[in-house]
């Protein structure tokens, strides 16, 4: 039986690359200035997606939610070879905490969708690091969870059998579908996108991207040949202002402090070996050492 | 479920059990819950599902809890997301604490968001500092909030992050970065057993097997680590790293730019998101010294920094300092005490 799987991906900035320049007044990032890369661990849910399309058959759809340019999300996710892939963008539905981001994403996934059988996201995002949006859309549509993902063993008929990471070492669960699983980088290696569907879907634009860039691309043309890629506000997935974004999130950032390093008081030892004797004497006197 | 409000609770601390194994971050916050709590000027209490677990709940009120929610059901054996979230979502519900923490453990971590979403109130992960002060934004003022402090942003700022308007505020903490204070014989609590509604959630999932492995790595326990980053450039590096710790009788660390290089394995790796520790002495070798790893290992009682690069933040928290190249170094280190 055709199973449908929704994979959950974000675009992040590549949180080892912040300058000074990146963040904003009142503490949060300025994406823009920041090069934005699809999340490795949601990339691992990806490809766990497509290998279960390979072995038990179904279709993969992805969604992404983000300010324009997460359409290289979705874009890259087609080229991977999704089936489908999706842009929520709305202003609204920005700032949002795990929470507002849970209940967004649980909107398009009600709204848009032909049901789903399999969620599939990546443990955690590399910016926020938080690993609440996937259990929280869980939640939100009152779903199973099964966290830390790292094989699917089986699935047959509405069963579903996984290998997750427990503290120490693993457990194998049966879960009843629907269920939503977060996938950990240790699950697989994800397969890089092939040269066709490269090609054929390098032209895929949301209508979002054709109004900014105009000229040669037409929505109508590229809906025809499956080039268009789904943009949808908050309005379309019918979801409320006052649960998105800033205005529906239960945590706020009061304060953020620049990690400002001084250089602290400590004392300087010679890399010589007089000076390395020197450490290793007083570190024994202060029975630091035995 | 009955009401329990009159319990008067502040800060309730989700008890983590393992097969009757109650987890130490449990107890560090119940050390931290008194200390919130106090400032609240209200109590604390701990929620204990489990199956066959009540006999660790004596243990919970000499750690600080004043009253101890038990829950036990069969279904609660092993843990699964679904029974386990409803339970303490019940016992919130009915005792509502002003705040509740976690351990921000692998279970702490799959449930607590599950808790969050079916109360709808706001959670932050990975705090590394907990306070009670004041807030204000265009809304209103307000008093006693949870002050929810955590690195951010690839560690370069710290966040400071309130639930103003929501109940309760909830966070989770990793293992070792709340002092544990020592438990008190003499302290009285109440025990307060719970009833337990599921529905058939608790059939959706299925433990069919679980294997742990055996723990070779032991950071908490070690009075000396020995730690390498990013400069050790591969693991045929770590092997100096190795002998240092061997030579002086301590463990291998290792920071998260290591550990994702893959110079080594994930249960060496120390910072917020790997161990948090406090040896006596702390040897970092080609760490640059991130918020994250810092966060890790500042308490430790005396760090030596070895990089070769003297503007490399680990040097600001450091005692000794060694400008160097480690693989000069740490060689000299290795001879030295040898000798001594």
């Amino acid at each position: 039986m055709p199973y449908r799987i929704v994979v959950l991906a974000k675009q992040v900035p590549d949180t080892k690359n912040i300058t000074g320049d990146a963040m904003k007044e009142d503490g949060t990032v300025n994406r823009s200035a920041l090069p934005a890369v699809f999340n490795p661990e949601d990339l691992n849910a990806l490809e766990m997606a497509l290998d279960i399309r390979e072995r038990f058959g179904g279709s993969v759809t992805v969604l992404t939610m983000g300010p324009p340019p997460a359409a290289e999300i979705a874009r890259q996710s087609l080229m991977r070879g999704a089936d489908r892939a999706a842009l929520v963008c709305d202003r609204r539905a920005a700032v949002a905490d795990t929470l507002a981001t849970a209940y967004t994403l649980g909107c398009a996934i009600t709204s848009k969708l032909d049901g789903f059988d399999l969620i599939l996201c990546g443990r955690q995002a590399i910016d926020g690091d938080t690993a609440q949006v996937g259990p929280q859309v869980a939640g939100r549509l009152g779903v199973s969870q099964v966290t830390y993902v790292e094989e699917v063993r089986t699935l047959a008929d509405r069963t579903i059998e996984a290998r997750r990471n427990i503290e120490g070492g693993y457990e194998i669960v049966q879960a009843q579908l629907p269920v939503l699983m977060t996938v950990v980088d240790t699950a697989n290696e994800p397969r890089p996108p092939a040269a066709k569907l490269l090609m054929q879907f390098k032209k895929a634009r949301t209508p979002g991207e054709i109004e900014q860039q105009g000229g040669n691309f037409n929505a109508e043309t590229l809906r025809s040949r499956n080039l268009l890629i789904e943009q949808w506000t908050i309005d379309d997935i019918g979801a409320e202002a006052e649960q998105c974004g800033k205005a529906g999130s239960p945590t706020q950032v009061m304060k953020i402090t620049s990690v400002v390093l001084t250089a602290g008081e400590h004392k300087v030892v010679e890399p010589t070996g007089d000076g390395v004797r020197g450490l290793i004497r007083e570190l024994a006197e202060d029975h630091a050492l035995e | 479920m009955t009401e329990h409000s009159q319990h008067n609770i502040g800060v309730l601390v989700f008890a983590e059990q393992e097969e009757g194994v109650q987890a130490d971050v449990s107890l560090e916050l119940l050390s931290k819950a008194r200390e919130l709590a106090a400032k609240l000027g209200k109590k604390v209490a701990a929620a204990l599902p489990g199956h066959n677990v009540g006999g660790l709940a004596p243990a919970l009120i000499t750690y600080g809890a004043d009253t101890v929610f038990v829950a036990e059901d069969p279904a609660l054996q092993h843990y699964t997301t679904v029974p386990y979230a409803e339970v303490v979502s019940d016992i919130i519900r009915a005792c509502k604490p002003e705040i509740v923490l976690f351990g921000a453990s692998l279970i702490g971590r799959d449930l607590a968001p599950r808790v969050a979403s079916i109360l709808r109130t706001g959670l932050t992960a990975d705090c590394t500092d907990l306070q009670i002060g004041d807030y204000e934004d265009k809304s209103g003022s307000y008093k006693d909030l949870l002050l929810q402090i955590r690195p951010a942003f690839g560690g370069n700022i710290i966040a400071t992050i309130v639930t103003p308007r929501h109940r309760p505020q909830m966070a989770t903490v990793r293992e070792g970065v709340m002092q544990l204070a020592p438990p008190d014989a003499a302290r009285t609590g109440e025990i307060v057993p719970v009833d337990v509604k599921l529905g058939n959630t608790h059939e959706l999932v299925r433990v069919v097997e679980r294997l742990k492995a055996e723990k070779k790595v032991n950071l908490k326990g070690a009075s000396v680590i020995v730690a390498g980053g990013a400069g050790v450039g591969g693991p045929d590096g770590f092997e100096l790293i190795r002998e240092l710790a061997r030579t002086l009788g301590g463990e291998v660390g290792a920071s998260r730019a290591a550990v994702d290089a893959g110079y080594i394995g994930k249960e060496h790796q120390v910072g917020q998101t790997g161990t948090t520790v406090r040896p006596k002495v702390y040897i970092a070798c080609g760490i640059s010294g991130q918020v994250q790893h810092r966060a890790g290992m500042d308490d430790a009682g005396k760090i030596i920094a070895i990089n070769n690069d003297p503007g490399a933040p680990i040097f600001s928290i450091a005692h000794y300092g060694i400008v160097g190249d480690l693989f000069q170094v740490v060689p000299m280190l290795i001879e030295a005490y040898k000798q001594k």
